[in-house]
């Protein structure tokens, strides 16, 4: 039996990642020592091992993204696995094909790893009902993004050396913002402190009782805080639906240096990407290689699908079949 | 002359207030006779005999809200496949909605359903015909025509007259022919979401739809029928303050009516919780207040009526993303079952669950059915109100299989249906 082996004991008690929702504090520590480990390794000339020889990765991305595409394809190919990418516009999909045909023929290839990025929310849960493989959720609609708020978790606690007792605000578009759910989970199961900063109009509906603090105000929300989070408002709900208009949003809500002087000198700042630069961040902040994580968190992206890849490897079968 | 007798029967009539053991007899498809006394001395030569073994006897079901694919979507359900369903749940006659293709607008179209009905169904059916032209919400129909035709009231079934000017002079002119206004109560503009708008909605990340979107229309409405006078019913509400609205419109002495479907009474907004598509309905599933808000509604009659508001859909529309997902649930079949748990559980008496679905229906409909007396047609339902059963989707008679209460259990089960004398369901 190859299980004794330390390197590829079970050490994650799930089948699919569909989300932070059902994750203990364990399994996530698990997940970030394992994923600080391959942080090492991607900095070394020889990036590669084998924890997912033989295997075969789908990368089903519904809605088109660059970075978490290309982040989870270079973990796979560091592991060893066969990286397939399909990248399907959803148009085509409505006119033909349902999504569920989509999956059960993928399916029949045998992967062993499907990670699926879709534009609504269930989308990845669906699917991982229809499938035999283990599924990963790389962003389902406005419901939750795991591995983002993992590698955040990463860059967190690599910088602070820890995630418990820190105040971190998530401020923007919390309405439509999968980052936000899953960070807000992952946060208070780690034992954080969360606020929340937005106008009314970009807060979901009962967010008081999703355990953060909620500030309209972003001076005052970024009082003390240890990490400001920014995230990305899509342009086309910035002229008049949600919010009045780019100037206005981001004279109240965007993070300049004026704002972030609120937060604790040392607070940290992120955003999970693409950023619009001078609509809910100033370019000189998002820049600031001392305040700004920016960059380091799509370092950390790697790293942590990578343990994500291989928590998940682990608990596959090593039989065919029959 | 066909004579059956029914008998060790509880016979319950809702309207009179009946709950005794006693014998019921029908003579060519109408009740002729019934009580504790009936065939005391004997049963007379030549009458069929139905032991009902202490079952319940009770006037047949009448469901007000019921959408099939008959005519332009057939692969969904027809008017036969939907009154194979009813007979199976007791229901013996349902209202078909007018959200058909071509939308029944037209008198012509009435006569179709009418003649389909009686040609191709086995309990009673007859259509709402629609309020506006196509049911586009800018013209009104021909409401007269229509009523003599045999619509037996007007909705645009599960779209809203948004218009408060066409609504104001459809309510003022339906009131002429004291035609019932039947509105699907929502706010378009309000009610884009996918789920009932909650704190659950925004864990989900689904867009929601507030419970504003429905008392909105119906205060609106209310407004407009102060001024018009009328009957107006909504076909069901889904939320603890439009019961509010509702009772406080009939205490200043508005004719105002509404239902309820028996999804909304049993199930809340939890069960969409795994992004199950059958639990996608139009009003959404609200939360366990509203529901057991609606509950109190139905018992203290502010709530008049009970519907399945099945709606039937295939899985191609309904084996999607929930927020691409279609609308609706069937629930001709599990309609008295599901709403028997309300019932067993002690919330309301069985008297007022079948006033409910017999003679409150049948009065706001002008319908001579949903009572037991005699000279009235005979379209009775017998049901064990006790025995346990597992709903097996593959078993129900819908050709569309989108239930909410798959592989649910329910306690009470329908033994016997009968319309016009004739029994057109038999549990084996």
């Amino acid at each position: 039996m190859t299980n004794t082996n330390a390197q590829t004991a079970p050490i994650f008690p799930h089948k699919h990642l569909l989300g932070i929702e059902g994750l203990s504090a364990t399994d996530i520590t698990t997940l970030l020592d394992l994923a600080d480990g391959y942080v090492l390794q991607n900095r070394q000339a020889d990036k590669k091992s084998s924890a997912l020889r033989g295997r075969t990765q789908i990368n089903l991305f519904f809605e088109a993204s660059t970075r978490t595409q290309s982040s989870f394809e270079l973990a796979g190919k560091r592991l060893g696995a066969d990286v397939m990418n399909m990248s399907v516009s959803s148009s085509s999909i409505k006119k033909g094909e349902t999504l569920v045909d989509t999956a059960m023929t993928l399916n029949a290839m045998h992967p062993d790893l499907i990670i699926i990025r879709h534009g609504d929310s269930g989308a990845v849960e669906l699917l991982s009902q229809k499938v035999s493989c283990s599924v990963i959720n790389a962003g389902d609609g406005s419901h939750e993004h795991p591995t983002q708020a993992l590698l955040d978790a990463l860059t967190i606690r690599r910088r602070k050396g820890k995630l418990e007792g820190l105040t971190v605000a998530i401020c923007g578009d919390i309405l439509h913002s999968r980052v936000a759910r899953s960070n807000i989970l992952l946060l208070n199961i780690m034992g954080a402190r969360v606020r929340v900063i937005a106008p009314p109009t970009l807060l979901p509906k009962g967010i008081e009782r999703f355990g953060v603090e909620v500030f309209h105000d972003m001076r005052k929300g970024l009082e003390g805080c240890d990490i400001v989070m920014m995230l990305r408002l899509q342009l086309e709900r910035m002229s008049g639906s949600y919010v009045p208009s780019q100037r206005e949003y981001f004279h109240y809500y965007g993070l300049d240096y004026d704002k972030l002087s609120c937060a604790r000198p040392d607070a940290l700042v992120m955003h999970p990407g693409p950023m619009n630069r001078g609509v809910e961040i100033d370019s000189a902040v998002a820049d600031d290689i001392n305040r700004s994580v920016i960059r380091e968190q799509v370092e950390m992206g790697v790293a942590v699908r990578m343990a994500v890849l291989d928590s998940l490897a682990r608990n596959l079968p090593n039989e065919a079949a029959l | 002359m066909s004579r059956t007798g029914f008998i060790n029967a509880r016979l319950i009539d809702p309207a009179s207030g009946l709950d005794e053991p006693g014998n019921l007899l029908v003579e060519d498809g109408k009740i002729a006779d019934l009580g504790p006394t009936l065939f005391n001395d004997s049963i007379p030569d030549g009458v069929e005999i139905v032991d009902c073994r202490g079952h319940i006897l009770s006037p047949g079901l009448i469901d007000m809200r019921v959408f099939t694919g008959e005519p332009g979507a057939e692969h969904r359900e027809t008017l036969r496949t939907a009154s194979l369903a009813a007979a199976a749940g007791g229901v013996t006659t349902l209202i078909v909605m007018p959200n058909t293709h071509p939308a029944i607008d037209d008198v012509a179209l009435v006569d179709f359903i009418e003649r389909r009905s009686r040609d191709t169904g086995v309990v009673n059916i007859h259509p709402m015909a629609a309020l506006t032209k196509g049911i586009a919400g800018k013209e009104m129909t021909e409401i007269g025509l229509l009523k003599e035709a045999g619509a037996v009231a007007f909705t645009d079934g599960d779209r809203a007259v948004a218009d408060a000017q066409i609504m104001r002079r459809i309510l003022s002119y339906a009131a002429n022919f004291d035609a019932l206004v039947v509105q699907h109560a929502e706010v378009a503009e309000l009610a884009r979401g996918v789920m009932n708008e909650s704190e659950l909605s925004g864990r989900l990340g689904l867009s929601g739809i507030p419970a504003i979107a429905e008392t909105i229309m119906i205060e609106r409405d209310l407004r407009l029928l102060e001024t018009t006078g009328g009957r107006y019913h909504v076909s069901q509400i889904s939320c603890a303050a439009s019961v509010e609205i509702i009772a406080r419109a009939r205490r200043h002495g508005l004719k105002v009516t509404c239902g309820v479907s028996s999804a909304h009474l049993s199930l809340n907004e939890n069960d969409v919780q795994s992004y199950r598509t059958f639990f996608k309905l139009s009003p959404p599933l609200r939360s366990e207040d509203d529901r057991r808000a609606l509950v109190a509604g139905l018992a203290d009659g502010t709530i008049d009526v009970i519907v399945s508001s099945h709606d039937p859909q295939d899985a191609e529309v309904k084996r999607h993303p929930f927020a691409q997902a279609a609308f609706g649930a069937i629930g001709l079949e599990t309609l008295l079952a599901s709403s028997l748990a309300l019932v067993h559980n002690g919330d309301l008496p069985l008297e007022r669950l079948l006033s409910a679905m017999t003679h409150v229906p049948a009065d706001l409909l002008g319908l001579k059915t949903g009572r037991l007396a005699a000279g009235l047609p005979a379209d009775l339902v017998i049901f064990n109100p006790g025995v346990p059963w597992v709903v097996n989707a593959d078993e129900l008679h819908s050709i569309s299989k989108n239930t909410p209460f798959e592989d649910r259990r329910l306690q009470g089960r329908v033994m016997r249906t009968v319309v016009g004398g004739q029994t057109v369901y038999q549990q084996d």
